[in-house]
């Protein structure tokens, strides 16, 4: 029997590891990956297909990571079920591996609408590193030209930009009237909606691809798309990046409790003792909304594998929780938006703003009973965290909130309690 | 671990922290080129803040726990863990600003024209950090503090 397995090797699964690791040094570990490579970064896949970097800039760890962690990765290996009674994971090429303590860090997979034509060769999702290494190749093995991005989310502006430097000639489509919907306001959206256009994008938004046409020459490859509104766009490849979903297989079925994710306590246990899940595949505490929920982002995994493998070590500790919380570089315009940045009209909220419209430049905050509840800096990110701690740490800012948004605003703004507190200064 | 420890009192808010922290990280080391001439220009990691009557000097406080570790995407940030620095490598930074966007401090600085972080590293190599031997008036110590 195994001491701890953990299925899955990006950033939970390797949390895991590392923590299990300061608390128990003898334990056996196994890592099931069905990659390639164990220990890259996932967010770095535009990197790759723009050439800013190969697989070896995208290892976020050193290659003797398994070595110095004495945790055995299994890489290539499929898990293709549970046995929670015996508990074992049963793996594609017939091996059981029996386990003490479980963790569940399979993450997400893209979501795939039925599209008639989906089947077409030049048709990609855009979530993992061989994704990626597809989309490169294929690039380069046609001349592509141009693109059709479907979804104009974090996965999509992302795919945008590489494709762009690439060459590419790219039309992103969004079902939502806005980009980065979820992120970002109306104004904020139309703001960076410009300078992405300015790069040569086209953006088709309030509608969705009904049909992905073939090429004259050969119906097999993609040649175009028809959008919902009827309108023809001409192209080479088409990425599908609308966003992720859990991959749950495993636990359908079992008595590991799932709702939209895996459901989890504080402490990433799930419903059956021993298993407990981690990452995009989990449903996990969000501190501005109090309640749990799909957060499928690196950071949060990071700190719920952590969390996780700490606890299946023996040690307790409790997640604090993250919320909905991006940064992006994308086109060259920082921005930070974490939180409630778009809220429903909501008479409880106070909204500040500031905006210099011609350095492309919106801040704003949103306050609950002068709590920081959600925040979006538009091209001008420089020390965001401060202002995400104060929103973290629950801090009421009544007495200062007129300089949250401040050109200077900075750690000399706060009460000298909390500076001491934060022993910025004696 | 030794820390770089600002002593507001004492602190006038003359920046001169600033001037010689971007001194030191010049490819020059000499002050009129690293202001004037050098290209990329270079940055100065320690931050100067003036809220009168207050003002101190901060830089990356090289936290036990660093936020800026966990939620790096690249594996650039890394925690020593035999000096207990915070280091940044900036060959693996991708300048994606998650580590602006969590730190407490304020202390990473975007370099914009590198599409990269930058910040504090101590100045290894010196006996003693630019700012903290360059302050007139002793506002900044390096000194042993529990991590």
């Amino acid at each position: 029997m195994v001491k701890y397995v953990i299925v899955g090797a990006s950033a939970a699964g390797i949390a895991a590891v590392e923590a299990i690791r300061k608390v128990d040094q003898a334990g056996d570990i196994v890592v099931i990956t069905e990659e390639a490579c164990a220990h890259y970064s996932r967010p770095m896949i535009s990197d790759l297909v723009s050439g800013k970097a190969d697989v070896q800039k995208m290892k976020c760890k050193n290659d003797d990571f398994w070595k110095t962690n004495n945790a055995e990765a299994r890489i290539g290996k499929k898990a293709i079920s549970l046995n929670l009674t015996e508990k074992t994971v049963n793996l594609d090429d017939g091996e059981k591996v029996a386990y003490e303590k479980l963790l569940l860090a399979t993450g997400g997979k893209p979501f795939v609408p039925k599209m008639e034509g989906q089947e077409k060769d030049g048709v990609f999702t855009f979530t993992n590193l061989s994704d990626a290494q597809r989309l490169a190749a294929k690039i380069d093995s046609i001349h592509a030209k141009s693109a059709v991005v479907i979804g104009a989310g974090l996965i999509g502006i992302s795919v945008t930009e590489a494709l762009v430097k690439k060459g590419l000639k790219v039309t992103v489509v969004e079902l939502q009237e806005k980009i980065l919907s979820l992120l970002l306001d109306a104004k904020a959206s139309d703001i960076v909606e410009a300078i992405i256009r300015q790069a040569g994008v086209n953006f088709a938004t309030g509608q969705s691809v009904q049909k992905i046409l073939g090429r004259t020459e050969n119906d097999g490859a993609v040649g175009g798309v028809i959008l919902t509104k009827g309108d023809q766009v001409p192209c080479d490849l088409v990425i599908v990046a609308i966003g992720v979903i859990p991959r749950t297989e495993l636990v359908v079925g079992t008595a590991v409790k799932l709702n939209r994710g895996i459901v989890v306590d504080n402490f990433m246990q799930t419903t059956v003792p021993d298993v407990y899940a981690s990452g995009d595949v989990a449903e996990t505490f969000d501190f501005i909304l109090n309640q749990n929920r799909l957060l499928p982002l690196w950071p949060l995994a990071v700190l719920e594998g952590r969390v996780a493998g700490s606890n299946m070590a023996g040690a307790k500790v409790i997640y604090e929780g993250g919320t909905n919380m991006s940064s992006l570089k994308y086109f060259g315009i920082p921005l930070v938006s974490i939180g409630m940045a778009n809220p429903k009209e909501d008479p409880t909220l106070e909204i500040l703003v500031k905006q210099d419209l011609q350095n492309n430049v919106y801040k704003k905050v949103v306050l609950k009973n002068n709590v920081i509840v959600g925040m979006t800096l538009v091209n001008c990110i420089d020390r965001a965290g401060i202002l995400f701690n104060l929103m973290k740490t629950h801090v009421n800012v009544k007495k200062y909130k007129q300089d949250l948004l401040r050109d200077d605003f900075g750690l000399a703004v706060l009460p000298v309690t909390l500076q001491r507190k934060m022993s910025v200064v004696q | 671990m030794k820390k770089i420890i600002a002593n507001q009192e004492a602190c006038m808010g003359c920046g001169l922290c600033e001037v010689y922290c971007t001194t030191a990280h010049s490819k020059s080391k000499d002050i009129v080129k690293a202001y004037n001439s050098e290209r990329p220009k270079p940055i100065a990691r320690i931050r100067r803040e003036v809220n009168k009557p207050v003002s101190f000097a901060i830089q990356c406080r090289h936290c036990e726990d660093a936020p800026c570790v966990t939620s790096c995407l690249s594996g650039a940030m890394q925690k020593d863990q035999k000096t207990g620095e915070v280091t940044h490598n900036k060959d693996k930074c991708i300048g994606c600003w998650t580590c602006v966007m969590v730190c407490p401090y304020g202390a990473l600085i975007m370099d914009k024209e590198g599409h990269v972080v930058t910040k504090c590293d101590l100045c290894q190599g010196l006996a003693e950090p630019a700012c903290v031997a360059n302050c007139p008036n002793q506002a900044l110590v390096f000194k042993e503090v529990k991590a």
